[in-house]
């Protein structure tokens, strides 16, 4: 009927041979995945960034790049520090609980020094760049007392970087690891061993 | 001389089945003969499709994928090559065009029911093909390397960001690199220009496949093959050619009036099909004020900001697209077309149309709470028009599908 051939033996053959071939044709994908992922050079770019801050006024914003981030540098007042303790109950996260900076920098103000924030001007929803916001108001949000807002989705975030309620932003700005290598210049990128 | 053409034809039979070809798909391909309006557009994304293979490859001879000089090598193209702006304006405003024409070819097979039994792996080849345009599109407009490019790309690679547990090393897989950078602008031109249109043209040689395996469909969405004539011809079918290829070509003459008109008189359509902020060159450290994508993503584009929540938001969007493949397994009536089908069925799908119009429109529109307000109810009125399908299509009160075509 079938010519003498063994019908279970080939079955196994053909089950062996898909399965040692399947096994080959994963391990040479590997190759060709590993390549799309960021090269050495991308790896190793990324140094430190010295920021000379002698020059920045109360309320200004300086944008530095690091990592080919935008990194937010915001000499804050002490009414905006002010206004930053009477905004817990609107915020997502309001003691940064799940959200990512070194370990320095959870408290109320996200920053070493009490007064300088220093943020990774990046929303926590879909990367874009959110707007500095400085003026009280009713916008983009009543009783605003300053802060920042992202344009592509409305995500808002306060003077600490912290992140409203009902946005789809879901975490608080991240904060680099940064120090201060004197008064007047900030190195982001490296924590001067004192995390 | 004619002896000696017969006999290459015989030679060539022989070893390739040409004249069986262009029997079954062309010369004795037998299509209902009540196709209208609607039927236009199959064809005329086959010459967009050629459009943008032929006027791309002429692109590519000029562009540099290169983060430093991508820029300036499209406004090289606009100024400096001979008739560079007719070419790169072909392919720009062919990629709108392209979206217009997919729509309205998904529209028709909407409303007379071209995704149903038998067709259903047409329209899931279909759909195939609709993904894989917007992935082309997405990777292309990253190529210009302008404002918009940039931070669009930022915007769709977090959305994979946005995966419970893998998706920030996935986003970073697409990327290449901690941000969109040169090795993204890289990698995104050789999907564009090559990955993608191998799989698109692929799909479409699949599509047409299906769709001549079962015959096609027509604006009364009855079946030609029931009666046929003593030589088995369908009663109400012609052959495709030469009835449907000259009917096409007055479709084409048509559509080029209007695409040359808007390539030499709006070739940016106001913004619409090239955004402003795009002849800005890529600026990493600032997002510009109103960023959206491209007309022909907007409605997804609302759905994703109506989602006061980021997975969630990704979810919606994803969900909007997977919802449309299983559409031939929602609709439970045995009606095809709009013409026979009932009121309930008719209202359903006018608010849908409105809704989707609508949520296209809000996409454009800067995230204020009231237009986040109006993109909510869109949205549900988007996803209750598949999901309630199964029941609204159950309720029989269709009307009697006559027997032959009408007209």
């Amino acid at each position: 009927m079938n010519d003498g051939v063994d019908l279970k033996r080939r079955r196994v053959l053909t089950a062996t041979a898909t399965v040692v071939g399947g096994i080959g044709a994963v391990f040479a994908a590997v190759p060709f995945v590993s390549s799309m992922q960021p090269s050495a050079k991308a790896q190793a770019a990324g140094a430190p960034v010295k920021v000379d801050i002698s020059k920045l006024e109360p309320g200004q914003l300086l944008v530095v790049e690091w990592r080919g981030k935008p990194v937010w540098i915001l000499q804050r007042t002490k009414e905006v520090l002010d206004d930053l303790l009477t905004q817990n109950d609107l915020l997502r996260d309001p003691n940064s609980e799940k959200s990512e900076q070194p370990a320095y920098c959870k408290n109320t103000n996200r920053s070493k020094k009490e007064d300088l924030l220093v943020a990774i001007g990046i929303c926590t929803h879909l990367g874009c760049s959110p707007t500095y916001v400085p003026e009280k108001g009713d916008t983009p949000m009543v009783g605003w007392v300053g802060g920042f807002f992202c344009p592509c989705h409305g995500s808002r975030f306060d003077l600490a970087g912290r992140v409203y309620q009902g946005v789809p932003a879901p975490l608080n700005l991240v904060i680099p690891p940064y120090s201060f290598l004197d008064d007047n210049t900030l190195l982001i990128g490296e924590d001067g061993g004192t995390a | 001389m004619a002896n000696s053409v017969a006999n290459f034809m015989d030679w060539v039979d022989a070893r390739f089945p040409l004249t069986q070809v262009w029997k079954e798909h062309l010369a004795e391909y037998y299509a209902p003969k009540n196709f209208n309006f609607w039927y236009y557009f199959g064809s005329l994304a086959l010459l967009v499709l050629v459009n943008q293979i032929i006027t791309g490859i002429w692109l590519t001879m000029n562009y540099k994928p290169d983060a430093a000089l991508a820029f300036a090598s499209v406004e090289y193209i606009m100024r400096d090559v001979n008739w560079g702006w007719l070419i790169r304006y072909l392919h720009s405003t062919g990629a709108s065009a392209f979206f217009i024409v997919v729509y309205l070819h998904m529209f028709r097979g909407l409303i007379y029911g071209s995704y149903k039994q038998p067709r259903e792996l047409i329209w899931i080849l279909g759909m195939l093909i609709y993904l894989c345009l917007m992935a082309e599109a997405f990777m292309g407009y990253l190529l210009p390397w302008g404002q918009m490019s940039y931070w669009g790309a930022q915007v769709i690679i977090s959305l994979f960001g946005a995966i419970p547990g893998i998706g920030e090393d996935l986003a970073l897989w697409i990327r290449g690199d901690y941000v969109v950078a040169d090795a993204t602008l890289n990698r995104f031109f050789a999907f564009h220009v090559i990955a993608l249109p191998l799989v698109l043209v692929v799909l479409v040689f699949l599509h047409i496949v299906a769709l001549h395996h079962v015959g096609s469909n027509n604006p009364d969405g009855v079946d030609i093959k029931k009666y046929k004539d003593k030589n088995g011809k369908p009663l109400d079918g012609i052959p495709f050619h030469p009835y449907y290829t000259v009917k096409d070509i007055v479709g084409v003459v048509g559509f080029l009036i209007i695409f040359f008109a808007i390539i030499f008189f709006a070739p940016e359509m106001g913004g619409w099909f090239l955004e402003k902020d795009n002849f800005i060159p890529a600026d990493p450290l600032k997002t510009p004020e109103h960023i959206v994508p491209l007309w022909y993503f907007t409605p997804f584009y609302a759905i994703l900001r109506a989602v006061p929540d980021k997975f969630g938001g990704v979810l919606a969007m994803g969900g909007a697209i997977v919802v449309l493949f299983l559409l031939p397994w929602l609709d439970r009536s045995p009606v095809k077309s709009i013409r026979y089908r009932g009121t309930l069925y008719k209202m359903m799908l006018s608010i849908f149309v409105i809704s989707f119009i609508a949520l296209g429109y809000l996409g454009t529109q800067p995230a204020t709470p009231e237009h986040t307000m109006y993109a909510r109810i869109c949205a549900v009125i988007y996803f209750a028009f598949f999901l309630l399908m199964p029941f609204y299509t159950s309720i029989n009160e269709d009307e009697r599908v006559p027997n032959r075509v009408t007209s």
